[in-house]
């Protein structure tokens, strides 16, 4: 394991009992991404790539197999260091954007800071930051319902940064936005990849993926052979 | 995350549903109003009793004649018969047979029309002796009470209470003046202090003339010696018991009965009149209070029903949360407080329609509604309790729930 990884699994299954069947979506998958990667996860759907997001991000556990967060094993951790985990190291973008409909722009984005426990006042600072940053600094007190989908999306990834996280998880984030502000997220997560940030994007279009620096394609619950080159140490990321 | 900013998203989560929110908090707004009113009503009910104990005087015995047995074998109800007579009432006075009893007024009661000039007014005439004024501990206003000259000469005089000299003389002094009872004219020679706590307006609405002149020139009957009631003044509040055994054991012995259970009279206390009294009230208010809960449930199970709703309705809201980094005792903190928020209102307006129910309700009853403070800082306490209570589930729910599940739902 390199010592720059972020996130490292090793043979990691997950296995959900739907009544009497057993479905698995992810089987036996390993591979390591190091900080400041910019890795794209592909793969058609039912191929089990918004399990391993759930499985990078926290928000599930695997069966079996060891998911090392920054070195940790986070089988370990109970429900709050999850959360806390959540928190602190990683950023959510989600397809639906999930802005909270009845919060102003920029208490959306603060809303991190409030469950990180950070002052009213610096939370207010940093979240219009964060705004500004995403090019959004004149929508800070507007809803979401008066905003477009680009916009939204803009201020998710806000929220997404406001706590500095060691990684950016987005979720087929212009799954539902038109070509424009495609390219404006894509330019974006570019631009926050180019500040150092580590960004895994999940997507089913190859056009997007391409804009990433390693492409990982998923098929049934595990890994497919990228078309494109590997660059980085194959016995890493591609144990037997 | 602070309290404050949990109570903001509480407050916010209310404010953005604001119809649930009205509707939730009705169920509780009833509940507590119920509870207000019937603590009022209580309040206003034993306050009541005890203004119409203290306008009776305090250490006050009333001895009220017996049943009556006619040849037929019908027996009356109590009073019915002329059994006590003022020779009753003179021995009570005698200091010798009776050490406890300070004074005795022996009393008759009729209704009668005064007439003043063109003006006519039905009040209660009273016949009594000097000594109701102690009794009743009440003096005059104006002018002098009835004297003893007056009982010994049956003189043709009348004290009037100050609702009545209002009705017949309006803002005339009305001393010196003359009311006619039947044809008698009377003089009117004083006029009584008014019992400001009053509801009972016939304790403002007397007219009492002299025993004497009461039995020879007004009302007459049967037996000109019989009263219709005897009112005895224990010397202090501590004798009342002693004066009441006298009295008993007394009137017993002139009237030759040896079994007390025959007796053909009764004698009630403050604290016989108050049991009655409260007794009633007591049954309402225990009635009033089953209500009360009734409702107060009722509007609980309403805040329960709805919070389930809200927390399934917001599964996604809770899934963004939990993925940014909400521990789960947050969520529920949220939940707990939204439920609380939603009982404090539902108190707190419920409190605001109990005083104004208080205000209207004397308008249209005769029922005085008092409303206590500690009760109604109480019953917002317990709209609150309500809301956590019936929010723990709810929360619970929420809090639990696995945040992928949350975020995967439409």
């Amino acid at each position: 394991m390199s010592s720059s990884a972020v996130m490292d699994l090793d043979r990691v299954s997950k296995v959900y009992v739907l009544g009497e069947m057993e479905v698995v979506a992810v089987h036996e998958l390993s591979l390591t991404i190091d900080e400041g990667e910019f890795v794209a996860i592909t793969g058609p759907s039912g191929s089990g790539k918004s399990t391993l997001m759930h499985i990078l991000g926290c928000l599930d556990v695997p069966t079996s197999g060891v998911y090392r967060l920054a070195g940790h094993d986070v089988s370990s951790f109970d429900e709050n260091l999850l959360a806390d985990v959540r928190n602190l190291f990683i950023g959510f973008v989600f397809q639906q954007f999930n802005l909270l409909a009845y919060l102003e722009a920029w208490r959306n984005v603060e809303l991190p800071l409030v469950y990180g426990g950070v002052p009213p006042a610096e939370r207010h600072d940093r979240a219009l930051d964060a705004l500004a940053r995403v090019g959004l600094a004149d929508r800070a007190h507007h809803r979401p319902g008066e905003m477009s989908g680009g916009q939204q999306q803009r201020v998710a990834i806000a929220r997404a940064l406001v706590t500095q996280p060691a990684v950016i998880l987005a979720d087929e984030p212009t799954g539902n936005l038109d070509s424009t502000s495609t390219a404006d997220v894509l330019e974006l997560l570019g631009e926050l990849n180019g500040d150092g940030s580590t960004i895994v994007l999940i997507t089913h279009e190859h056009d997007i993926a391409a804009r990433a620096e390693r492409r990982i394609e998923m098929r049934d619950g595990g890994l497919a052979v990228p078309s494109d080159a590997i660059t980085r140490d194959d016995s890493v990321w591609m144990r037997p | 995350m602070t309290w404050r900013d949990a109570l903001r998203t509480a407050t916010e989560a209310v404010r953005t549903h604001r119809l649930r929110s009205a509707l939730t908090t009705l169920g509780i707004l009833i509940g507590i109003t119920a509870v207000v009113l019937t603590v009022g009503i209580g309040n206003g009910a034993k306050a009541k009793v005890q203004d119409q104990i203290n306008e009776l005087g305090t250490n006050i015995l009333v001895v009220s004649p017996g049943s009556s047995t006619s040849t037929t074998g019908t027996r009356g109800g109590f009073g019915s018969a002329p059994t006590l007579t003022q020779q009753d009432a003179a021995a009570l006075a005698t200091h010798a047979t009776a050490p406890d009893v300070q004074s005795v007024a022996p009393t008759s009661t009729a209704s009668a029309s005064l007439v003043v000039g063109s003006t006519n007014w039905t009040t209660t005439l009273t016949g009594t002796t000097p000594s109701w004024s102690a009794v009743r501990s009440r003096g005059v206003t104006s002018g002098r009470f009835i004297s003893s000259a007056d009982v010994t000469n049956a003189s043709a005089v009348v004290v009037l209470g100050p609702d009545t000299v209002q009705q017949l003389f309006g803002a005339a002094n009305p001393i010196g003046q003359t009311v006619a009872d039947n044809g008698v004219r009377l003089e009117v020679i004083g006029v009584l202090t008014p019992l400001s706590s009053s509801e009972e307006t016939s304790n403002n609405d007397v007219a009492i003339v002299p025993l004497s002149t009461y039995t020879q020139k007004l009302v007459g009957g049967v037996n000109r010696n019989s009263v219709s009631s005897i009112y005895v003044k224990a010397t202090s509040s501590g004798a009342l018991s002693a004066a009441y055994q006298e009295t008993n054991a007394l009137l017993l012995n002139t009237h030759k009965v040896s079994n007390p259970a025959n007796a053909d009279f009764s004698i009630a206390t403050q604290q016989s009149i108050l049991a009655a009294s409260t007794s009633v009230d007591d049954t309402l208010t225990v009635m009033l209070a089953g209500i009360a809960v009734i409702a107060l449930l009722v509007g609980g199970i309403g805040v329960m029903n709805i919070m389930l709703v809200s927390v399934t309705e917001r599964y996604r809201e809770i899934g963004v949360r939990k993925a940014i980094g909400a521990r789960p005792s947050l969520i529920r903190r949220q939940f707990l407080l939204e439920a609380s928020v939603l009982g404090l209102i539902g108190g707190m307006l419920g409190v605001a329609l109990g005083v104004l129910g208080a205000v209207l309700i004397p308008a249209f009853s005769s029922s005085r509604v008092i409303i206590s403070i500690p009760a109604a800082i109480g019953a917002i306490v317990v709209a609150v309790g309500i809301g956590v209570v019936f929010g723990v589930y709810p929360a619970s729910r929420a809090a639990r729930l696995a945040p992928i599940d949350a975020l995967r739902s439409e």
